[in-house]
Order: structure tokens, then sequence, then C-alpha cells
């Protein structure tokens, strides 16, 4: 039996990656988990230049979940370079860099950069609800997100991924937009914008107003949303939303995810990846499959 | 070393006033912990799945046993589950978590330790903790509850504000520094955000050293999520950018590093 994957080319050693945003660079969670035994590391998205992010309070939980309005926040490239690259390259994991922008410009300037950098797979975020030029402009429009696509391929030189929202009316259009734009392989789904109010103060509980919805309450609608896109394109689907066990990891993937990301959990359990990976072997042996891709996309298949 | 989340045992937990209780748990956090560090608490239920930042009371001698004073915020809350909690029960935590009160800095000094509210009860390990020349405690409350104000009695000298006037001075821990003429070089303080605005600038206006410890809604509780930044005045160097984590950072920090 063998747990192993190939994503646009790229091997890990099994279909379990952290969710852009949940899992910083990993230097936090190493101490928690043990990031060898990670299929890859996505790390959370960063830009040409340094971020702020939004005003506080930026994190909010919701029954089964949370809202989040972080609004990007990060180092920049540079440092990120500099800091957080080496940081992932000392362990026997793959590396996939998360990369956001405001504009067309902010996008090529990062990837070129990485262009450089020894890092596995890029994932384009075109999907953050909670920057109004943070990527949500490119991935609501299949025109624009086929266009974003195009002119990122021109500048990388790893693999590209790109993250989709479920903030649309038809995913798998969006699915077959950025596989027309050469995309390698897709990423869904972001998180669903939501709004929670806090009835005391009668205020918005988040400084943004709205926020990205997590967890386990959003499950169903990615598993419905990657089965969309997997039956829509050709290209590896990398399966998120609402992950908190393997058995939730293993929908996805009988839905037709080559592999699948772990996001909001982390903060429940930052061991919870790890015990993901064990849970998806135990299951493998259980129901006799040999690999990951026996099992994928097999739901109403027998 | 590999670190994790725990299941701590309840001890006792008992009710100090409307909406507080106060909860021992055995759990290995204990060894490390000092004051002004928290525990992230989490409920079994995947429906409630952030953790409860709540900050460290009181530390047992043996480093066994931690205790947490909070407040439940509403009915159908986590706090609200860990509060039917009895003794013998499971509490999933995991810490402790962030840095802590600067002990050092106040040897040699007169300390103010200051708490407000839900603030008081990490100020009780510190007073019992610290070292210096002398320390004058002193507690804001909204009414007569003064929850752990008793507690105070071995560690030094407590004096007491309430918003509506009922025990000691009316209005805040500043009004009850200002009409008992105390005076002090260096402040600890942890409360809500209007109470740490009024003692920064009052710290700030006499060219005092003030610690404060911030509060904010979190998620990861480690560092990684960005949930929970504070402005500060200066690039930090982590984040690359004006904002510090207080979860990670935090949630102590030297008042006239922070923007709040």
């Amino acid at each position: 039996m063998n747990m192993t994957v190939n994503i646009a080319g790229v091997e890990w050693k099994n279909p379990v990656t952290t969710a852009s945003g949940t899992f910083g660079s990993g230097v936090e969670f190493s101490e928690y988990t043990d990031l060898n035994r990670l299929g890859a590391v996505t790390t959370k998205g960063v830009a040409n230049v340094p971020w702020p992010g939004n005003p506080t309070p930026r994190v909010a939980e919701v029954y089964g979940g949370m809202m989040n309005a972080i609004g990007l926040q990060n180092p920049g490239i540079e440092l990120f370079c500099k800091r957080d690259i080496p940081f992932l390259k000392q362990y026997d994991t793959r590396i996939i860099v998360n990369v956001c922008g405001k504009s067309e410009e902010d996008y090529c300037e990062t990837v070129e950069r990485l262009s450089e950098e020894p890092v596995d797979m890029l994932e384009i975020n075109i999907s953050c609800p909670n920057v109004k030029e943070g990527g949500i402009a490119f991935g609501q429009d299949p025109q624009a997100a086929e266009r974003i696509t195009k002119v990122v391929k021109k500048y990388a030189r790893q693999p590209v991924i790109m993250k989709l929202s479920p903030n649309v009316t038809d995913i798998a259009e969006m699915a077959k937009a950025v596989e027309a734009g050469g995309a390698d392989a897709v990423s869904l789904i972001n998180t669903l914008t939501g709004m929670k109010i806090d009835i005391h103060r009668k205020q918005f509980v988040l400084a943004n107003q709205t926020g990205g919805v997590s967890g386990p309450a959003i499950h169903p609608i990615a598993v419905r949303m990657v089965y969309q896109a997997a039956q829509a394109v050709k290209l590896p689907v990398i399966g998120m939303g609402g992950i908190s066990c393997a058995e939730d990891a293993i929908e996805f993937i009988l839905a037709g995810a080559s592999a699948v990301s772990v996001g909001t959990a982390n903060f429940h359990n930052p061991a919870v990846t790890m015990e993901i990976v064990d849970g998806i072997e135990e299951y493998m042996k259980r129901q006799g499959f040999e690999s990951i891709a026996d099992m994928r996309g097999i739901v109403n298949q027998s | 070393m590999i670190r994790e989340k725990e299941q701590a045992v309840v001890l006792a937990q008992e009710q100090l006033a409307e909406g507080i209780f106060s909860i021992w748990i055995k759990t290995r956090a204990a060894k490390e912990a000092v004051p002004g560090q928290f525990i992230s608490v989490y409920t079994e239920d995947r429906s409630r799945l952030l953790p409860r930042p709540i900050s460290i009371c009181e530390i047992d001698g043996n480093g066994q046993a931690l205790r947490m004073v909070y407040r439940v915020t509403g009915e159908n809350t986590g706090t609200k589950q860990f509060s039917r909690l009895r003794a013998g029960d499971r509490l999933p935590v995991m810490g402790p978590l962030g840095n802590g009160f600067p002990l050092e800095k106040a040897e040699g000094k007169k300390a103010f330790l200051m708490g407000g509210g839900i603030g008081v009860p990490p100020i009780l390990e510190l007073a019992k903790q610290i070292r210096c020349e002398s320390r004058q405690i002193i507690a804001g409350y909204r009414d007569k509850q003064t929850f752990l104000a008793e507690s105070f009695a071995e560690s030094g000298k407590l004096y007491i504000a309430t918003e509506d006037g009922s025990v000691g001075t009316r209005g805040n821990v500043l009004d009850a520094v200002r009409e008992n003429k105390l005076e002090a070089d260096i402040i600890y303080a942890c409360g809500p955000m209007p109470m740490l605005r009024a003692v920064k600038d009052y710290a700030g206006e006499r060219g005092m050293e003030c610690y404060i410890s911030l509060e904010e809604r979190m998620a990861c509780g480690i560092g990684a999520c960005l949930g929970c930044v504070c402005k500060s005045r200066e690039a930090d160097p982590h984040s690359n950018v004006k904002n510090k984590r207080i979860c990670k950072d935090g949630p102590v920090f030297l008042a006239s590093e922070v923007e709040i």
C-alpha cells in the first residue's frame, strides 16, 4: 500500500497538506506537529510587499466553525524568502507557497521572485473574501480568472495551483476557466463570506463586518464543489473545507480530490494533520485500497 | 520536543461571583507556567472548536495544578460548558502559552499591581511571586462583587475601586491611586482596554515603566493565524509590519511598545 500522490508532477509522500493561512509557515505548529509527516506544507499567503492586514477583531467563533477577516497580513516576499523557506527546507515535506496580490503586477512580481527559490509548488490565491482587491476580484469572474492564470504561468517556474472561491454561482465554470488559462492544479474551497452580529453591543463582531466562514459547518458545501470541479476538469484537485478528521478528508478523495488541505481544525487540535494521515492509512488498509489513486473519485461507481 | 494538547483533570470548581467561576486543574502546564501566561482551554465539541484563552490565576507550589478564574460569557457558550465541570471531569487544555510579566524588572522598586474586572485573576499569582521593595495591589470592580479580593491578603496591601462606589474608591484603579496618594516606580496591569489605555497614559506622563497584559479574540493561540494582533509603535521583526501577536509576542507588553 502506498500513500504517495502526484500533483502536477510533484510527488507528495501522502495527500495531506495544510490550508493556507491556518498554519503560518509552519514555525509555530512545528512544536506540535512533525512537519516531516505531512505531504506538503502550504504557507500563509505572501505578497510582493508587507501587508498590515485588517483591524481587529479579526476572528470569531460561529457554531460549527469560525469566521476570519485577517486581511492577508504578511511580511512580504523578501523576508519570507530569507526566513520562512529556509525553515521549511529543514523538513522532508513539499513546500507550497500561497501567493496573494492586489494587481496582476503584484502576483507576477512575487511569482517571479519565487522562481529562484527551492519551493515545490505555488498556490495562487484569487479567492480571499476579506480584502477588496486581495484576489477575489480575479476569483469571481471566469474571464478574469483565466487571464490571471495565463499571466502568472508566464512567470512561474513551479507548477501553479489556482485556489478557487466558493462565492460563485458555478464552480465548474471557474475550474474550467483556470484550466483553460494553463493552471496545473486547482484547490478549493476558500472560505464562504459570512457575517456575525453581537446582539449585546449591536455591532458587527468582526471589524471588517464580513469574514470568511470555515470549519466543519462548510464541509458538505466543499465536498459538493470539489465533486463538481473534479467532474469538470482533468486537472488534479486539492480538496479542502471543514476537514477535522480522516473521515472528512476521505470524502473529498472519494469525490475526486487528489489531495486534501486541513485548515481550521489545526486550531482545535494542533496535531490533527498527523492524525488525519494515520486515519487515511487505516481506512485504506481496512478497505483494501493499494493507493490513493484507487480511491479517488470512486463515489457511486460500484 | 513536541508539545501537545492534553487532558487536564478538574480538581475543584466554585462560583465566586455572578458569572465568575474558579477552577483548579491538574495539568503538566503547571510545571513551567509563570504569572501572566495563559492556557488555551477547549470544549470536547467540534461545534465550538476554538480554544478559549484563559489567564493563569494561581500555580500550586508543586507545579502540579493551576487555577483559572474566568467569566461565563453567556448561555450556549464554551465557558458555560466549563462552568458545569466538577472534580474528576476532564478538560482539554494546551499551555502555558505566551509570555508572562517580567518579574525581574521590579527588583528594588515600588510596584503597582493593577487588575480590573476579569483582569484581576492574573494579578494574584503575580502578587505572590514578585519580589520588589514594596507592592501596592489595586483591584477595580464593577460593584460589590469583589471576587478574589480576600486572596490578596497575604501578598500585599490591597486597594479596591468600584464603579458604583459600593466598596473602596468610587471609580477606577487610577482613582484609587489618587485617593490614597499612592506612588510607585513600575506598573503591572491587566484589565479592560479603557483601563489599560488610562494606565498607559498615567505611566507615560510620569515616565514610569509599565507592563500591560492585552486581550483579543484568538484562534490558534500559538502565533500562526495572526488573528489576535495589536498595533505596535515600531515595525515588529516577525510580522515585518507594525503589528504584534498578542498570543505569542504578548500577552504582556511594555506599554510604550504598543498602540492601544
